[in-house]
């Protein structure tokens, strides 16, 4: 097992490097000039030139690459183009917000999605089912903006129980931060439940009518067992998988969600810094995004061996 | 008072198609230490006929009629919760799939330290020495480093080994093996069904054999019941079966028998099993049996005595291969 960790570590590695080059390749690609938008539109040749210099822009691009990589392995990723802060302080500050909204998005995701998977393939066919298929469609087709403004309009205009938009950090109040982040996390967390809703229901569906159920029921095993533990255990590779895939999504969900409900997170930060085409910023969002992806993806592959043992003992099978 | 006891058992499945009827009056019955085979070809109602006993047949869509007894205690009426104290404990069950029938994901100590947990309420310590002593009791080479393995890691005869310790772990009753040995070796199969001999010498289980194989019906069973889409069609002791088979059908199982070969050509039945759709009154193998006249087209026979311990429905039977 411990081998087995090793080895995606070292694959994990590889991307990153990989991905390192593509980020500061790709986003040099981009049309448009940082020193341009940093010194105005009126600014003379001179003070561009001058801006170019000291943020290293006139350097050959191999040269920048080293100094990218040197600063980032250093903490350094830059200042910000836009107001001279350290990005990694910047990152510092909005990450935690995007965290805590993905996590609660997800958790929302995984107890609604996975509950209300396993109790359409338990209960097939039957009200319970149709419920579930049903909201399950209408959260996959109910685009994330849309789901935001009516939320608000229910909650904080209509009914007035929640408050329309804001954010207060949860170590400086937690009650007023819950407040304001459980609508945007329903929000982002919609659309995920929906899609882990359906593969945990078509996974559970498959597991229940598997061999080793029926033999699990001639045990005389309780419903509960049978379902909870041996047609769960084995449906949960599948739910592992499409978490991980669907991270992708949920960034992309939290950037529009954070829009929406003016929360100052990572993809708020992040369209902010695209608009303003803040190369130093840019670069440490996708650096960041693309570590949270191989770190996650690290933890599915880690979580399938835990779950699926012919991955976990490969090679020590006698078949 | 047999052990078990199954009148007039019929059992239909709810289908798109409409009502299939799988099962049609069966009646058997089973003593203690009795080893009893169900044979017939595929879809004939035989797996059913057994899975009506542990009641494993999908709940939503089956309808069963008829009474079928353990101990003069009736299970068809059970509620859910006795019958789940009747499975594994009483009636046990080995599936015909040992590669797909254990679960990928627990060891296999896990399996089995399961349903004595479940009906002995072992202690954990208890359970596992208990467990390491089934897989002995079965045949399993070094039994405590398998408690530790995944199925995975077993061959199809291993695996089918760890189903049957499973399945005697409570000392049941009533032993179900459905087809035990169809998915393995040739080899593999005489040492597994040592293993149910051994325990019905040992335990004194009952066991209901389901399987398509005569070979398998000569080599362990006591009596037999041959059935022909649903129905009983015959039914007696193996050495009076073997000795004078009545039955047409009877007949044409054993010349398909590869011992029975003439010319190193398996004989084979001619035609189709008909349609569990429909049940006219005649005899269901008439349109393939080469002794069928007018009143078998007439009227079903009926299941009849024709000897001592031997039953069989047929208006023209008798004859050898």
């Amino acid at each position: 097992m411990l081998w087995f960790i090793l080895r995606r570590c070292g694959s994990a590695l590889i991307v990153l490097f990989l991905a390192s080059i593509l980020i500061f390749l790709g986003i040099r690609a981009l049309p448009g000039d940082p020193a341009t938008v940093m010194a105005g539109e009126e600014a003379s040749p001179a003070v561009v030139a001058a801006i170019r210099h000291e943020f290293g822009l006139d350097k050959p691009l191999p040269a920048q690459y080293l100094d990218y990589v040197r600063q980032t392995l250093t903490g350094n990723l830059g200042r910000s183009t836009q107001d001279q802060l350290p990005v990694i302080d910047i990152i510092a500050e909005r990450l935690p917000v995007t965290l805590e909204l993905s996590m609660l998005a997800m958790l929302i995701a995984i107890v609604v999605g996975v509950g209300a998977g396993i109790a359409a393939a338990v209960r097939r066919g039957r009200l319970a089912d149709y419920v579930a298929t049903g909201f399950g469609l209408a959260g996959l087709s109910v685009p994330h903006f849309w789901l935001g403004l009516l939320g608000i309009l229910l909650f904080a205009v209509t009914w007035r129980v929640l408050p329309a938009s804001g954010y207060v950090p949860f170590t400086q109040d937690p009650a007023a931060n819950l407040q304001r982040m459980i609508l945007p996390a329903l929000v982002l967390g919609t659309g995920f439940a929906a899609i882990l809703m359906r593969q945990t229901r078509s996974a559970m569906l498959g597991a229940l009518s598997a061999d080793y159920v029926r033999t699990a029921r001639s045990k005389g095993l309780s419903e509960a067992k049978v379902v909870g533990a041996h047609a769960l255990r084995n449906s949960m590779t599948t739910v592992v998988t499409v978490l991980g895939l669907q991270l992708g999504a949920l960034i992309s969900g939290a950037v529009v969600t954070e829009q929406i409900f003016v929360i100052p997170g990572f993809g708020k930060l992040t369209v902010d810094a695209v608009l303003t085409r803040n190369y130093p910023v840019i670069q440490a969002v996708v650096l960041i995004t693309v570590i949270g992806y191989v770190l996650v993806n690290l933890l599915v592959d880690i979580a399938y061996a835990y779950l699926n043992p012919r991955i976990r003992l490969a090679g020590g099978s006698r078949d | 008072m047999s052990l078990l006891e199954i009148t007039d058992l019929t059992v239909g499945f709810d289908t798109e198609d409409g009502l299939v009827q799988a099962v049609r009056n069966i009646s058997l019955t089973l003593d203690e230490g009795e080893i009893l085979a169900l044979c017939g070809e595929s879809g004939c109602g035989k797996s059913v006929t057994a899975m009506s006993v542990p009641r494993l047949l999908p709940p939503d869509t089956t309808r069963l009629s008829g009474s079928v007894k353990l101990d003069g205690r009736e299970l068809t009426t059970l509620p859910d919760r006795d019958m789940r104290h009747v499975r594994g404990k009483d009636v046990s069950v080995v599936f015909q799939e040992p590669m797909t029938s254990l679960n990928p994901s627990f060891t296999v100590g896990y399996q089995i330290t399961e349903v004595l947990r479940r009906h002995e309420r072992l202690s954990r310590q208890a359970a596992r020495s208990r467990a390491v002593e089934l897989l002995e009791l079965v045949g399993i080479p070094a039994p405590r480093r398998r408690m530790e393995e995944y199925p995975h890691q077993l061959s199809g005869g291993m695996r089918q080994r760890v189903m049957i310790a499973i399945a005697v772990a409570c000392s049941p009753r009533v032993l179900i093996a459905d087809e035990p040995t169809t998915a393995l070796d040739v080899t593999i199969q005489a040492g597994v069904l040592d293993v149910f001999r051994d325990l019905r010498d040992r335990l004194g289980t009952a066991i209901i054999l389901i399987t398509h194989d005569l070979g398998v019906v000569a080599d362990i069973a006591d009596r037999a019941v041959v059935m022909y889409a649903g129905r009983a069609v015959e039914q007696a002791t193996v050495t009076e079966l073997f000795a004078n088979p009545r039955h047409p059908y009877t007949v044409g199982l054993m010349n398909a028998l590869p011992s029975a070969a003439v010319n190193g050509r398996l004989a084979e039945i001619p035609g189709m099993v008909p349609s569990p759709l429909t049940d006219p009154d005649e005899c269901a193998f008439q349109a393939r049996c080469s002794r069928a006249q007018d009143d078998c087209r007439a009227a079903r026979p009926p299941l009849e005595r024709h000897a001592e311990d031997h039953l069989a429905a047929c208006y023209h039977p008798g004859g050898k291969r």
